[in-house]
């Protein structure tokens, strides 16, 4: 297996605080990579370093060629404003291949039929003329991952993505990236505090606190003591 | 028709509608983004800034479009970085701002020639004041905006839907934003001396909420501010030189009488559905 993208002793920050300290760690094809930790514990800048919305400012980051070409799929915290936003599916859906239209104004077929498949993967293509504020909770997280999978082929960056889902939709939702992982060979990577229920399901874990304090398997981490603890001694 | 026709027998009606109609145009396409990104604030502001820079040109015999545009450019700038850094309390802080530059324009009127009629007329606006060379801008503005929301209208949805994707797969969205921002900057500032600082936010904010109540797409909610705008301008203009009311009022109320209808077609749509649902 190939690595997409590999950190050695990197740091992220803003201006003079540093809110990631010597993070090694990569992110392999096909991995299912979650990343846990406190609020503020730099989970979030972690993302945005690995977008290259941040520059390290020490270590060495590198980005495989072939990522780099295919790009990676994100999918964003949702706002407020989102919510109540007037617009269908389709457009939110096809505005994932923006990027690869360079500085062309309007969309081709191509990129239609790619957000058509897309949509036809997470079988919301009967919802494509309603309107996204319309949509559930559920449904409306299934459109912006329509989204990145117009964006990407190779990698996508989940940021907290079951923040006010309800119970049954977080179990449709998390059934739905292992199939992504599993039957597309999506490497997934997700920021998440639902450490409970990704247990069963990451291949990975790293738990954050500026530093890395554990990067390995599940199991292993179950066996640590920062893992005991933030799984609440249950399990 | 005759009453059509009587009003564009004057020279500066005709440049009162063609100037008018544009600049309604460029605020609700702007007015689209800035609403949906919660921005509207920002129009607010601005206008009063344009007040204070053009009372303070007026009062310093300067010429009032030269020196206000840069000055209200700047602060849409200075608005926009604001409001980017959640750290700051923004609403307050444009509220502060806005009440300062109306304050230092009040001050600088009164120490020179008094609250004469220019004064109010920048205040709630004036049918006379678009001058030929006004006219002249307001072409160029809604050329500029129409070729930005034409050629660059599916950055400018990724920009306003979700910035921090649009920003992840590579789109240039803080140059989408000052642009955005610089453009309503010019807008208000030609917008206001005819519809008035105090009117001009809502021919940014109207057009926009009353095209969501009613469509559900972007493109729809975008070509249907527009259309509106327009629409309620040359409405609003005709009521006013029918009725001899104020030309920045009469265009606001028709807005609001356009809203209130839009309003009621929701309710009455929902009201078909929730009743068909029930047929079921």
């Amino acid at each position: 297996m190939s690595s997409l993208i590999t950190c050695s002793h990197v740091d992220f920050g803003y201006e003079n605080h540093d809110a990631v300290i010597d993070l090694t760690m990569e992110v392999e094809e096909g991995d299912y990579l979650c990343v846990v930790g406190a609020n503020g514990s730099g989970k979030s800048t972690l993302v945005k370093g690995l977008l290259g919305l941040l520059k390290p400012t020490a270590g060495t980051l590198v980005v495989s060629e072939e990522l780099k070409r295919t790009g990676i799929g994100y999918l964003p915290q949702q706002t407020a404003a989102q919510r109540d936003f007037p617009a269908t599916v389709c457009e939110v859906v096809i505005s994932g291949a923006l990027s690869r239209r360079g500085n062309r104004p309007f969309y081709s077929a191509k990129e239609k039929n790619m957000a058509a498949a897309a949509m036809e993967k997470l079988g919301i293509l009967d919802l494509k003329r309603r309107c996204y504020r319309e949509l559930s909770g559920g449904q409306q997280q299934r459109v912006l991952i329509a989204r990145a999978l117009c964006a990407a082929k190779k990698l996508l960056i989940l940021d907290e993505p079951v923040t006010g889902l309800d119970p049954s939709a977080i179990q449709e939702f998390y059934g739905l990236v292992k199939r992504l992982n599993s039957e597309e060979g999506m490497a997934v990577l997700m920021v998440t505090h639902d450490v409970a229920n990704i247990m069963g399901q990451a291949s990975r874990i790293l738990h954050l606190q500026q530093r890395a304090l554990f990067f390995g398997t599940p199991a292993e981490y179950g066996e640590t003591q920062v893992g005991r603890r933030f799984l609440g001694g249950g399990l | 028709m005759r009453l059509l026709a009587e009003m564009l027998s004057y020279p500066f009606l005709v440049r009162a509608f063609v100037g008018g109609v544009l600049v309604c145009v460029c605020a609700a396409l702007l007015g689209v983004s800035l609403v949906l990104k919660r921005y509207s604030m920002i129009g607010d502001g601005l206008s009063h800034v344009s007040f204070g820079a053009l009372s303070i040109a007026l009062a310093a015999g300067w010429a009032p479009l030269a020196v206000s545009v840069p000055v209200v450019v700047t602060a849409a700038f200075f608005l926009l970085r604001m409001t980017e850094q959640s750290r700051v309390k923004s609403d307050a802080a444009i509220a502060m701002i806005s009440a300062s530059a109306l304050a230092a324009g009040i001050v600088a009127t009164s120490l020179t020639t008094g609250l004469t009629t220019d004064v109010s007329s920048y205040m709630f606006g004036s049918i006379l004041a678009m001058s030929p060379s006004d006219v002249k801008l307001s072409v160029v503005l809604s050329a500029v905006v129409l070729g930005l929301f034409v050629f660059c209208y599916n950055k400018i949805f990724a920009v306003t839907f979700d910035e921090s994707f649009a920003r992840a797969t590579g789109v240039r969205v803080s140059l989408y934003n000052v642009l955005i921002a610089v453009l309503t900057a010019v807008t208000i500032v030609l917008g206001m001396q005819m519809m008035g600082a105090m009117l001009i936010s809502s021919l940014i904010i109207f057009p926009a909420l009353t095209s969501m109540r009613v469509f559900r797409s972007f493109r729809a909610v975008v070509w249907s501010s527009a259309l509106v705008s327009a629409v309620c301008f040359c409405l609003g203009m005709t009521a006013s030189y029918y009725f001899s009311t104020p030309a920045g009022a009469s265009v606001v109320l028709v807005n609001l009488g356009a809203f209130l209808c839009f309003w009621a077609a929701e309710k009455v749509r929902g009201r078909l559905r929730a009743g068909k649902g029930r047929d079921r």
